[in-house]
């Protein structure tokens, strides 16, 4: 049985819920054969990946939703073998740049060679172009951005790339021009309700209004978000009464954690601690801008209006210096000792570091 | 083994019959010769020269993307050496291929040295005696890879001339650069925006209005790849669907991510930039111009951090670039005769840090919250 995330997620272009404009503007583009190579930006869980399968139904017909799963090997530069797992369909083939770290050019590049030398077999298809989907567009590193400028030049005839990403401020200016860029907006509270109310009217339960907009200020514009908690929580109290608590994900209150460790007390061996916290953090994979961004935000709503603006501000410069750097953790503690001096001073009018 | 060849043949064939029809219009449209290429005059009559003489010299083309840097060396070649040549004479390398130091002293200096086989009487083509390497996209290969190219560049000079194109020109190495004649392509100004665009829409039949023409020029931004792509999806939009409907500013402006003007007005508005002047709407004496003005300012500054933070969660959650977005925050600014010019300076500084933070990859809801606080305070600043 598979979640409802998925066993609802609309199949057709027709069928997509909000932003019927965007649709609408796919299905058009969709119609003729010079579809241009497109970049879908927008938050995570604002519905791009449906979206971008709707459009692959459109180009294809309900061939492109038979998938498989290859494992191909290629061989790096200094003649290492790296593994991936590649999905496909007849019509299409996607990426995820972060399965194969470093070598994202490498593979990208041979990926679009192989396609751009093959000619689609299939006399029915209805394009004659085969589509590549590079997902988390904006983690592709520069190397493999600046290899992909001619490429899709070059191989436009049997090829079009469709990039996904959250933002475009990490692509390079001449992929984006190369681009028609599609934005996807979060659903809105309003939007969100009636994808939940439809859910429930199919599924054949009554959604309290309470209970809806509990799950929709929690999933702040992630769909995918409201669906899973919907889900979880008609498991956990079938009637979805009113006393229902949503759940925070364990890294997230991890995260509140630290912060509670910081505003309390600020000391040389507070830093220590918390840096135990933070590598645990690390150590579970979770994003170092998304630890910062979390436990800043905390810190600045346990603290004084004074000196949240302060707070953001330093997270703000360490999270760009993290990026530059490669020490994850010097940055994020570097934060952290800031932030106690800072807190420190306001309260106490001390300051434990020299101020820079 | 028999069928191999075939099977090639058909594939040939099969690439050439490339319907027209079937191409985005950047491809449709690429400059077939250099007298197509629009607005680089100095360039383009330089090397229309090179067609008459057999001399030409070692060439950098560098400048933004879609102002015709690889159409134009492309065409060029074209016009030399004619599609039979084409293939013997010319050496295409961007930056896709492998192109490390081994292959600069392998790949690159083994076609550089062949003496040019001599030329099949053509006589619509000059097909002068040298061989062109170019390298697109120079500005992705490695100092040393560019250090390795110095000496083939001098030593066969006499039969293999080098162009090099890139966005970055800073990345090429001095003595690379010294070597070549350089050519800088500015961004499409804009009647030349205009005249293609024109000739494109003409082309295709489209109805557009000389208001969505200009709105297109001011969206791309010099980038005339930006503006075709634009250009092709709205007229496909206006197209879809029985019954034709006018392509509209607002339309293009969606399509090239441009945030709504009341958004960032209201964005702005939250920050204490009161840039719709309040008095404006109402009809009221002067003395009480101040009075209106100075109690909005005042509801500007209670606005705490909390109420700055959801403006930013919602901005991001339509999922407008941010970039974009201070791109036309500073616009409004500048434009706003109620801001003082410390003000003015303030804010300046302060999108200043913030495109720099972006461009070095930073988060752009810590950035753009970042703004958002700094401004305000600057708005409080009266002085
Ligand atoms: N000066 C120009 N005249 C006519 N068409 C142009 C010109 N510049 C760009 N174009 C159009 O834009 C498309 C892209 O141009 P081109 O590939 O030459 O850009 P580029 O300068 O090489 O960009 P990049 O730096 O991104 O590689 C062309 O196919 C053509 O349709
Ligand atoms: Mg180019």
């Amino acid at each position: 049985m598979s979640l409802w995330v998925d066993k609802y997620r609309p199949r057709t272009l027709d069928d997509l819920h909000y932003h019927p404009d965007l649709s609408q503007r796919l299905k058009s583009l969709a119609a003729t054969g010079d579809f241009p190579h497109m970049l879908f930006y927008g938050p995570s869980g604002a519905g791009k990946k449906t979206r971008i399968a709707c459009t692959l139904r459109q180009l294809f017909g309900t061939g492109a939703e038979k998938i498989k799963i290859d494992q191909r090997v290629f061989m790096t530069p200094s003649k290492r073998k790296l593994d991936v797992n590649i999905v496909q369909s007849n019509y299409h083939i996607e990426i995820t740049p972060s399965d194969v770290g470093i070598y994202d050019r490498v593979v990208i590049q041979e990926i679009l060679k192989e396609i751009a030398q093959t000619q689609q077999v299939d006399l029915n298809a209805k394009q004659r172009f085969k589509v590549v989907i590079i997902n988390e567009a904006d983690s592709l590193t520069r190397d493999a951005q600046a290899a992909l400028r001619r490429t899709m030049e070059k191989y436009m005839s049997n090829m079009r790339l469709i990039l996904c990403a959250n933002s475009t401020s990490k692509l390079i200016a001449p992929i984006k021009s190369r681009c028609l860029l599609m934005r996807v907006a979060a659903p809105d509270d309003e939007e969100m309700l009636a994808v939940l109310e439809h859910v429930a009217k199919k599924e054949k339960f009554h959604l309290p209004e309470e209970a809806a907009t509990g799950i929709i200020n929690d999933a702040q514009g992630n769909l995918r978000k409201a669906l899973l908690v919907l889900e979880a929580l008609k498991m956990q109290s079938p009637d979805l009464t009113s006393n229902i608590t949503i759940a925070k994900p364990d890294w997230e209150t991890y995260c509140s954690k630290v912060a509670d460790m910081i505003v309390r007390e600020q000391s040389p061996d507070k830093v220590l601690e918390v840096r135990a916290k933070l590598y645990e953090l690390l150590a579970h994979c979770i994003p170092p801008t998304t630890i910062l961004k979390t436990i800043a935000y905390c810190v600045a709503e346990k603290s004084d209006e004074a000196i949240r603006a302060d707070i953001m501000h330093w997270a703000a410069i360490y999270e760009v210096r993290m990026r530059i750097g490669s020490k994850k953790i010097f940055h994020l503690e570097a934060w952290v000792v800031k932030v106690m001096s800072l807190t420190k001073h306001h309260y106490h009018g001390i300051s434990l570091s020299d101020d820079e | 083994m028999f069928l191999k060849p075939q099977q090639k043949q058909s594939k040939e064939a099969a690439k050439h019959a490339i319907d027209p029809a079937l191409q985005p219009w950047v491809e449709k449209y690429r400059p077939k010769t250099i007298d197509d290429v629009s607005s680089q005059e100095h360039t383009v009559t330089v090397l229309r020269k090179a067609l008459t003489s057999t001399n030409l010299p070692h060439m950098l083309f560098y400048g933004p993307p879609g102002s015709g840097k690889t159409s134009t060396i492309l065409a060029l070649s074209r016009q030399l050496f004619g599609p039979e040549n084409f293939r013997t004479r010319v050496l295409e390398l961007n930056a896709s291929d492998e192109r490390g130091i081994s292959i600069v002293r392998e790949k690159i200096k083994n076609f550089a040295r062949q003496t040019p086989r001599a030329a099949e009487n053509d006589p619509n083509y000059p097909c002068p005696p040298y061989k062109i390497i170019i390298l697109d996209e120079a500005d992705s290969m490695t100092q040393d890879a560019q250090g390795a190219l110095r000496r083939i560049m001098e030593t066969y000079a006499r039969i293999t001339r080098f162009c090099l194109v890139c966005n970055y020109v800073t990345r090429i190495i001095e003595p690379l650069a010294s070597r070549c004649s350089k050519f800088r392509f500015k961004p499409l100004d804009i009647e030349s925006t205009r005249s293609r665009l024109n000739h494109i829409a003409t082309e295709e039949k489209i109805d557009v209005t000389p208001e969505v023409i200009d709105t297109l020029i001011a969206v791309s931004d010099g980038d005339l790849r930006r503006a075709i792509t634009y250009l092709q999806s709205a007229a496909r939009l206006s197209n879809a669907g029985d019954l034709k409907v006018a392509i509209t500013p607002r339309e293009i402006q969606e399509t090239a991510g441009v945030v709504p003007t009341a958004t960032v007005r209201a964005f702005a508005a939250s920050l204490g930039i009161d840039s719709e002047d309040p008095t404006d709407e109402m009809d009221v004496d002067e003395d009480d111009t101040a009075k209106v003005r100075a109690t909005f300012r005042k509801a500007q500054q209670q606005r705490g951090f909390d109420d700055i933070k959801s403006q930013v969660k919602l901005i991001m959650r339509k999922g407008y670039s941010v970039a974009q977005l201070l791109y036309q925050l500073h616009d409004l600014v500048v434009q706003d005769s109620l801001i003082t010019e410390r003000q003015k300076s303030n804010i300046a500084l302060i999108l200043g840090q913030a495109d720099k933070s972006l461009t070095d990859g930073g988060d752009e809801e810590l950035q753009l919250l970042e703004v958002a606080l700094k401004i305000s305070q600057a708005m409080k600043d009266i002085s």
